[in-house]
This record gives structure tokens, sequence and C-alpha cells, in this order.
């Protein structure tokens, strides 16, 4: 095969495939409400899907069912029902837009979202205890608060194996078993351990690739946008974590970067400007918001959303399959905490990314809707413009409630961001030549 | 012993009152000054609970930061729009230096308040960190990780105070805030049972100074202060008997409790929960830090940052309002706090079924205009009154 025809086939083919197994993804979860199948519903972080697994449980993602409505622009109707129902203008808009949702059957532009039989909700957000509650309280559903206790103090991790990290790690694995025999009770099935060995080896291998891809964007020019692609690699690793499906995916998506990588292939035919994005994507303007930077040339190489919200799969974690339970509440714990590091002691990592992926600039986009991610980011920005020469911009706005953004002033705040990057640059040169 | 606050000895109940008050509004905090002047260190913690017994009983003075009605001239510029004012407040008295502390603990409450940690980390140079209370209430090894959780705490706090604890001090503490928590139950138990000598606002300023004084010192008030509250001449009013919830962290104004006091008769209140977190006497024989952390799960409060099966919230408000014959119930929220605003709706369905007035309103530590609420309020009562 000649290298146009290898270009033809591979470039855009995992963004192409990761949109498809979505659509199957929903497609299950209609099948799922239409026969009654007992569904959990679980998070992006910190969510031991591989457990539901071993239970052939379907999982509904309430923050993908969610962001979808954003994303095509429907998520003001759900917003609205959820606020005539009595919700908080200040509160998530990922919650009232389940809410909506959930008033109005299950209704969804991509799927009939099945009732939860349970749920999982960790402490990686609080949000998402009193998000459970709700459900809770609608019907009755039974739901499991995993708890990972996380990093105390900035800088001071807990590494495996350690007095403090072993201590916490028999919680966790308490409460893995402890969720094992709920999920016999609300299955009416017995727990097979085989079928978590089966589910942990793919994530294993998901994990592997997924680390890859992002190693790979150290690559000038970048071979995937950390905003857009990475939102749709993270939408797969998400929902089809721990299966056959989404090992293949993800060796495919590799295949297809290494070729970029390998040909010069970037995400822009020029990469002017290499940034790092921090925060939550603003899903209401989604495709506008990422042209308001590639049309100045710039691309977003890394992301803390695909640390943070990838479910470990970017941390060196490789499950033990002869010891699966002690091995997942480990790797759970572990990754949890460095997942909640990327967003609560976020500056010297920062720092050190932008050394690491050669970074002109970092764009920091705290939304009304997420206090987890949000809360520390101005104070975070300060610290990294003194740890790290880069340029930042700090701009608000919400991923999900388009009354909080406002796309004029948005463009008003990145282009003067990227005249002060370019400023910068002939700078630069003068003094090189001078 | 540093004696921080003799400025309510002898003295009679309103002047106790007022000097409480004053302590309250206080920008400099003037008795954490005299404790750091004494030469002692000072622990600051954020809402909700904390087990102060561990900081006592290593010498250090327990601080509850409970956020300040100040002006913000060092603290907005760390933190977005969207996030509540006892979060800024509670950075700017640490910014200004009015709040100098030897280390600051934070809690995963809430989405803002874990953000805290880090913040702190990087501002200030004695340690900040996250004491991680279990949120999974319902395991049954929560009690030996927070037993586990302590003792990790307990190793942090005894190098910053530069001295061990023993068994035998946390055991100490721990007497001593049993006789505090008892005594906070005596003054809530006169509010309940006799509102007409205790306003809410008064019950206030007397509980809410035990977050800036040693806990002996404050038993020593409210000993002071209770037998003059029960001999009090006040006469029943008409006036509503009302459970008010939405103040477990950032504080309702006291003049916003005052205006609430005109119209009702708060029985019963989750004002700074943690105090009075530990319902009954944490045992003290046995592993101390053991009977702290099965008291934190077993024997508690609730609030709406605690998920606990065996503690729906909207049933916990029902049973406060039963237990203390209330009539209706003053829903509020502090603005921009997710688990309060998701919590007073929940309230509000309940209290909706269960055919029981409530009052919604939201409210800012900062808030300086109480008319319309008075207005509001007034009519409410009314209404219940009169219906």
């Amino acid at each position: 095969m000649n290298a146009p025809t290898e270009a033809a086939d591979l470039v855009g083919r995992s963004i192409k495939e990761s949109g498809q197994l979505i659509r199957r993804w929903f497609e299950r979860l209609t099948l799922a409400a239409e026969r009654g199948d007992p569904t959990a519903y679980v998070f992006v972080s910190g969510n031991l899907i591989e457990v539901l697994q071993a239970f052939d449980m379907p999982v509904a993602l309430p923050e993908i069912y969610s962001l979808q409505t954003a994303v095509r622009h429907v998520a003001h109707d759900y917003i609205n029902t959820a606020e005539d129902y009595g919700y908080s203008a200040d509160i998530c808009g990922y919650v009232k837009a389940d809410v909506g949702i959930q008033l109005r059957g299950g209704e969804h532009p991509l799927a009939k979202i099945p009732r939860p039989s349970l749920v999982i909700a960790s402490n990686f957000c609080n949000t998402y205890i009193k998000w459970a509650e709700i459900w809770e309280r609608l019907y009755q559903t039974p739901v499991f608060v995993l708890d990972l206790p996380s990093t105390r103090e900035a800088y001071h991790f807990s590494e495996i194996g350690s007095p403090g990290f072993e201590r916490d790690r028999r919680y966790v694995e308490h409460q893995v078993r402890e969720l094992i025999g709920l999920c016999e009770q609300v299955t009416g099935k017995k727990f097979d351990i085989d079928k978590l060995r089966e589910a942990l080896h793919h994530s294993n291998q998901m994990a592997a690739s997924y680390r890859r891809m992002i190693e790979l964007n150290r690559n000038v020019p970048a071979v995937l946008d950390a905003v857009t692609d990475g939102t749709a690699y993270l939408g797969v690793a998400n929902a089809l974590r721990g299966t056959p499906e989404g090992s293949a995916f993800f060796a495919a998506a590799v295949e297809e970067l290494e070729y970029k990588a390998a040909h010069g292939i970037g995400v822009l035919p020029e990469e002017k400007y290499r940034l790092i994005f921090v925060g939550v994507p603003c899903y209401p303007i989604y495709r506008r918001f990422r042209e308001m930077f590639t049309e100045h040339g710039g691309v977003f190489v890394n992301s803390t959303y695909m640390h943070f919200a990838s479910g470990g799969f970017n941390y060196n974690i490789e499950y033990d399959l002869e010891h699966p339970i002690e091995s997942l509440a480990a790797g759970a714990l572990y990754s949890g905490a460095l997942s909640m590091d990327k967003m609560f002691f976020i500056d010297q990592p920062l720092a050190e990314m932008s050394r690491e992926y050669r970074i002109d600039g970092i764009v920091f986009h705290p939304i009304k809707s997420c206090r987890t991610v949000s809360t520390g980011l101005a104070d975070a920005r300060q610290a990294v413009m003194r740890l790290a020469d880069v340029m930042t911009l700090y701009v608000e706005s919400d991923h999900m409630d388009r009354r909080v953004v406002s796309e004029a002033q948005l463009k008003n705040r990145v282009d003067a961001f990227f005249e002060g990057m370019a400023t910068r640059k002939l700078q630069r040169a003068a003094s090189r030549e001078g | 012993m540093t004696d921080v606050f003799p400025e309510w000895r002898d003295k009679p109940l309103e002047q106790v009152l007022t000097v409480c008050r004053d302590l309250l509004d206080d920008p400099d905090l003037l008795t954490v000054r005299r404790w750091r002047e004494a030469g002692g260190k000072v622990l600051g913690h954020f809402q909700v609970y904390f087990p102060e017994e561990i900081a006592h009983a290593a010498g250090m003075l327990p601080v509850k930061l409970r956020g300040a009605r100040i002006e913000r001239t060092h603290a907005d510029s760390h933190f977005g729009s969207y996030l509540c004012s006892i979060l800024k407040s509670s950075l700017e008295l640490a910014l200004s230096g009015t709040l100098p502390l030897d280390m600051f603990v934070t809690h995963p409450i809430c989405d803002a308040a874990r953000n805290l940690a880090g913040v702190w980390n990087r501002n200030f140079d004695y340690p900040a960190q996250i004491l991680y209370l279990p949120q999974n209430a319902n395991s049954a090894y929560a009690a030996q990780y927070l037993r586990d959780e302590y003792a990790r705490l307990q190793g942090d706090i005894q190098q910053i105070a530069g001295r061990s604890i023993s068994d035998d001090d946390l055991r100490r503490s721990i007497a001593l805030f049993n006789e505090n928590r008892r005594l906070l139950r005596e003054l809530y138990a006169i509010k309940r049972d006799t509102p007409w000598l205790l306003p809410v606002d008064e019950a206030y300023v007397l509980m809410a100074a035990g977050g800036l004084i040693p806990r002996e010192e404050h038993n020593e008030l409210l000993a002071h202060v209770i037998p003059q509250i029960r001999s009090r001449a006040a006469r029943p009013q008409d006036k509503i008997r009302t459970v008010f919830s939405g103040g477990f962290c950032e504080q309702p104004p006291l003049d916003m409790l005052q205006i609430i006091a005109q119209s009702c008769y708060v029985v019963e209140d989750d004002l700074l929960i943690g105090l009075r977190w530990i319902l009954e006497d944490v045992p003290v024989p046995g592993d101390p830090l053991c009977n702290l952390a099965e008291s934190y799960l077993n024997r508690s409060s609730y609030s709406p940052v605690q998920h606990d099966r065996r503690k729906p919230k909207e049933k916990m408000l029902l049973q406060w309002v039963r237990d203390a014959q209330a009539e209706a119930v003053i829903a509020a929220a502090a603005k921009m706090c997710e688990p309060g605003l998701d919590e007073q709706l929940a309230y509000a369905k309940e209290l909706d079924e269960s055919g029981i007035p409530y009052f919604v309103t939201e409210f800012e530590e900062r808030m300086t205009s109480f008319d319309q609420l008075q207005i509001q309020l007034e009519t409410f009562v009314e209404n219940v009154l009169f219906e």
C-alpha cells in the first residue's frame, strides 16, 4: 500500500469510528430501557465499570448523555425543565440536563435513557453524590458511594506500597467487595471473577494505548487536538471501558496517530502555537470554541481533561489479573488520587507539561457548573505564571448553559491572547538576532 | 492555659451577649491574636466538622473558619465568579494576615472547599491539607478507615505542635469537649422548650464564640450564662415555631437571624452544625481515636454534605420538625452553595408532601439589606398564624 492510500485510509479514521461506537452505545441504552434490563449509572471518574461488566450490566454515563444535549444545542430545553421543577440556576448544568431527561421519561436526542437500577457515585466530585441522591429520591435506586481518599497535601503523594497508601487501599478494597455484594443483590447473579479479569485485561490494553496517544502528542506538529479529538477519545474510553471493542478501537487509534507522527501530519496544516487546555470544554459552542484557536494556528496538544476524565488510563497502572479485586482497588485509588491532583494541585504538573510538550500558552477555562474543576484555577494560574515561561488565558463560561456563554467576549479575549503570543514570538526572534 | 476572652467574666447575660456579638463581628480575630501572642499555635479548619479534640490534645487552638463580613481586597483575584462567599472571605482573613495559622485543614464537603488545600498550599508556607472524612459512611470499614485517618492527622499535628499526644491527652480533651457538647445541648434545649427565653441570634452568638476561643473558656462561659437565661423574665409571644436549615457552612448574617427572631421562634437549626455534629458523649475509655471515629459516623447529626443511607436528609428534617414541635421551616441556602441549593429543593418537595409550611430564601454572609426578607417572612408568618 502506498503512502497516499494509507493516509486516506488512516487519517481521521478513529474519530469517525468513535462516533459510530458512541451511537451504538446509545442504542444499547435504548434497548436496555425497552427491555427493562437492570442498568447502572456511573460517572466518568471512579466508576469500577469492570465490576459491573462482570455482571453484564449495561452502563449509562450521565455526564456523556448530558453533554450530548449541549453539543446538539438542546441542553437549554432540559435545563429549563429542571429549573421549572425547582432547581437553582446556580447548580451544575449536567445535573439539570439529566433531571430534564428523567422528568421526560428518559427522552434524549440519541436514545431512551433507562432508569437506574444501581448508582455508583465516587467522591471524585461531590456533585456526583448529590446527583445520585436525586435518583435515590426519584426511583429509590440503591446508591453506592465509592470513597477514594486522595492526596492530602500538595506534592505529598502516597505512592503505591507506602503505609498511607495501604491504609487507604484496604478501605477501597473493602468497598469493592461491598459493591460486588450489592451487584449480586441487584442482578440476582453470582459474581464471576473471570469476567472481572477479562474486563481488566481489556482496560489494561486500552490504558496502554491511551498513554501512547498522549505521548505521541509531544510530536511537532501535534497529531491530535486534546479538546475535540480528546473528548471523542474520552467518550470511548469511558463508555467502552473494559471491553474488546474499546481495546480494538484504541489499538487502531494508536496506529493512526503513529502514522501521522511518522509522516508529519498534524492537526492543522500549519501549527503556530502549542497550547494546553485546562478545564472542561465549552460544549454549547463546541466547534466554534475550537475555531477561535485554530484560526490563529493554535492547537491544544494536551489538556487536563484528558487526564482527570480518563478514568486513570493516562497513569501507569496495569491491573494484576492474578489478584483482580486487590489490584482494582489499588488502581482506582492511585489513579483517582492522581486525577484529583490534576484538579486541586495543578500548578506544578502544568509547569512540567509546558516544558515537556513545548507549550506556548495555557488556556484556563473555569465553568460555572463545575466547582470541582474550576474553583482553584484563578489561583493556580498565578502560580503557573511564576513557575513556567508561558502565556496564559483565563476565560469563564460553562459546559452546558448557553446563558453563561458569551461568544463575542470569548473571541475578544482569545484574539488578544494570540496577539500577545505573536508579539512575544517576534520579540524573542528579535532578541535572538540582536 | 491562656485566658483569651476575659471580657465576659462576671458580666450579666445582656453584656455577655454584647461581647460575644462583638467577638463574632471583630474582623481582627482578637482572641486568636491573644492566643498567639501568648506563644500558642493555631489550627484553622474549614467547615463543617473537624475533630478538634486532636488539636486540643496537642495544646493547639482549633479555630473554626466560618468566613467573615469583611471587604475582600486580596482574595477575589484568587477565585472565579461563581463561588460562595465563605471561601473567599476565609482566604481573605488568611491573606490579610488577620488569621495567622500554623496549620490549615479543609474537608471534601463540597467541590469548592476541597480546592482550598491547593489554594492554601500555593499561598502560605505552613502546612495545609485535606482531611478525608469518609464519604461512604455505610461501609463496614468506614470507622476503621477514619480511625486510621485520624491517626495520620494526629501525626501531622504532633509535628506542628512540637509535642506528642498520648491517649490520655486525647481522653482529657474528649471529656472536655463532651462537656462542651452537653452545655450546647442544654442551650438548644432551652431554645427548643422555652424559645421566648433565647432567640436564635442570641443562641447563635453564644455557640459560635466556641469556635474562636479555647473550649475550657467556652464551657465556663456557657455555664455562666445558662442559669441566667433560664431565669429571664421573658414571656411567650405570638410567634411561630420554626426549624432553620441552610446554616451548615456559610453563615447567615447576624442581622438576618435577628430579623427571623422578630417573627419566629427558631426551635431547631443547623447553624454551625459541626459544633453539634456529635449528638452524645464520645466514650472516654478505650481507643480515643476509635471512639471519635465511631461517634462521627454513628452518633451524629446530618447535613447536606454527607450521604448516609441511614439519614435521608429530608426525612431527618421532618424528624427535627416533629421533635421540636415546629410549625414551619425556613429552608435557606447560601448563594452559590451547590449542596445547599440541591437540598433546598429536596426539602421543599418533602415538606410539600407532608403539608408543612416552609419559607425559601437565599443569603450571603455579606448581605446588608433585609427589608425585603423581613416583609416576605412576616407575610409568611401571618399566613401560617391565620390559616
